[in-house]
Parts: C-alpha cells; structure tokens; sequence
C-alpha cells in the first residue's frame, strides 16, 4: 500500500471541520445542561449528530491510503475547534495555542510529505 | 488539633487518588482508539452498500462501538482531570497508530513521519498548557 490518495486526505480533513462544530454545539448544549431532561435538547443533539457525522467522512477517509498519514490528520480538528472557540465563545488566543497549533499544522503537512 | 491537621491529608489522598485513576483511564483511553482506528480501517477496506455486508462487518462495527467508548471515557476524563496532563498522555495515540500502521498494514515508515507526529505531539501538549488558567 503506496501513497496516500488527495481525495483521502480531503475527506479526513473535511471530517474534521464537521466534527469540530460537534464540538461547538455540544458546548453550547453543555452549558445549558440544568436537570435530566435538559439533556435532550437540539444543541446536543445536533453536536452528537454532527460528530457521528464527521465519522463517516473519517470511515470513507481512511478507506484508501495510509492510516499512519491519515489518521494525525484529525489532529487538524484542534486548529478548527479553537478557532470557533475565538469566534463564537469569546475565548482569547494565548501564546502556548498559537504555538501549539502552528506545531499541530507543521506535523500535520510533514506526516503528509511522509505519505 | 490533630483532626483539623487530618483532614487536609485526607482530602489531598483522595484528590491524588483520583488524579491516578484518571491517569490511567486516559492512558488505556489512548490504547482503546488506537485499537480503534485498526478496526475501523480493516473494516472500510471490507465495506460495500448492502445491508448483510454491514452487520456482518465485524472489525467496522467494533471498530465504531470502541470509538464510541473511548469518547466517552475522554469526556469522564476530561470532566475530571486537567487538560494540561490530559493532552499529552491522548497524543500518544499517534504513536501506537503509526506502531500498529507499520506491523499490520506495512505502512513505510519516515523520517517525515516521525518529525510529523512529534511535531503533533509537542503541538498538543502546548495546547493543553495553554488552556490552564
């Protein structure tokens, strides 16, 4: 099994865009979480959708390629996730997130020159 | 007196107590997904449009449902302990996956690889510090 095809990468990449807005709608379901039946709101619902979701797009991701190429890919999700954190919840970039994300993005295009 | 100075050590015993087991959650955590993403990978390769194909597909299926405990545990251990321990142990994941690509899937492994997952790894810890108030 030789390289990993653009399609692969794209489809993992994509995965992990959805899956991040999972992470922002359970956010926003989590904190208005009061009492048992609260747990069945849309917010929740729809952020455990939407990470079912970006699971299938991860299924059909790695099905060609290399898992050892693909799978750090998800890490991508991270950079995602905090950006929506700035956006919608107000949450300030701090000196060790900048880093930690430009690390994340560099490992992330090296595994893919390693494919 | 001395029950007032008993009480401080017992607490912090049990905080410690509790830190440990989450430590250790989160590090079987990291052996569970990996365990994952070979099933699942196994299982797409095996993948077709039909039902009986679908519910027969056993490495999908276990793949998926072990996908799904670990993100539980991840949220029992994230509700818990603290973001800054978490996320360097989770990152180890990318190690055994690569591991596991090499002896299962004869994945080639490189130096670009390796600086990758490195590189992804100290990426990851340096969130988790960044989210410490």
């Amino acid at each position: 099994m030789n390289g990993t095809p653009l399609s692969s990468i794209l489809l993992v990449l994509f995965g992990s865009v959805v899956g991040s807005f999972g992470a922002v709608f359970l956010k926003l379901g989590a904190v208005r979480l009061k009492g048992f039946w609260s747990l069945l709101n849309w917010r929740l619902a729809l952020g455990v959708s939407l990470y079912l979701g970006s699971s299938v797009f991860y299924g059909m991701g790695i099905r060609h390629g290399q898992l050892s190429v693909l799978f750090p890919m998800v890490s991508v999700g991270y950079v995602w996730t905090l950006l929506w954190a700035r956006i919608f919840f107000q949450e300030r970039f701090t000196r060790p997130k900048v880093l930690g994300l430009g690390l994340v993005l560099l490992g992330c295009c090296f595994v893919g020159l390693g494919s | 007196m001395s029950t007032f100075a008993a009480r401080p050590a017992t607490s912090e015993n049990a905080a410690s107590e509790r830190h440990k087991r989450s430590l250790v959650m989160v590090c079987s955590c990291t052996l569970i997904s990996a365990a994952a993403q070979i099933l699942m990978k196994i299982g797409v390769a095996h993948f077709s449009m039909n039902w009986h194909a679908l519910l027969t597909n056993v490495p999908l299926i276990a793949g998926y449902s072990l996908y799904g405990v670990f993100t539980l545990m991840m949220v029992m251990a994230l509700r818990e302990g603290e973001l800054s321990l978490i996320y360097p142990i989770i990152s180890l994941s990318y190690v055994w996956v690569t591991v596991l690509s090499y002896f299962i899937f004869h994945d080639h492994i490189n130096l670009f690889k390796l600086a990758g997952i490195s590189s992804i790894m100290f990426g990851v810890t340096m969130l988790g510090r960044g989210e410490r108030k």
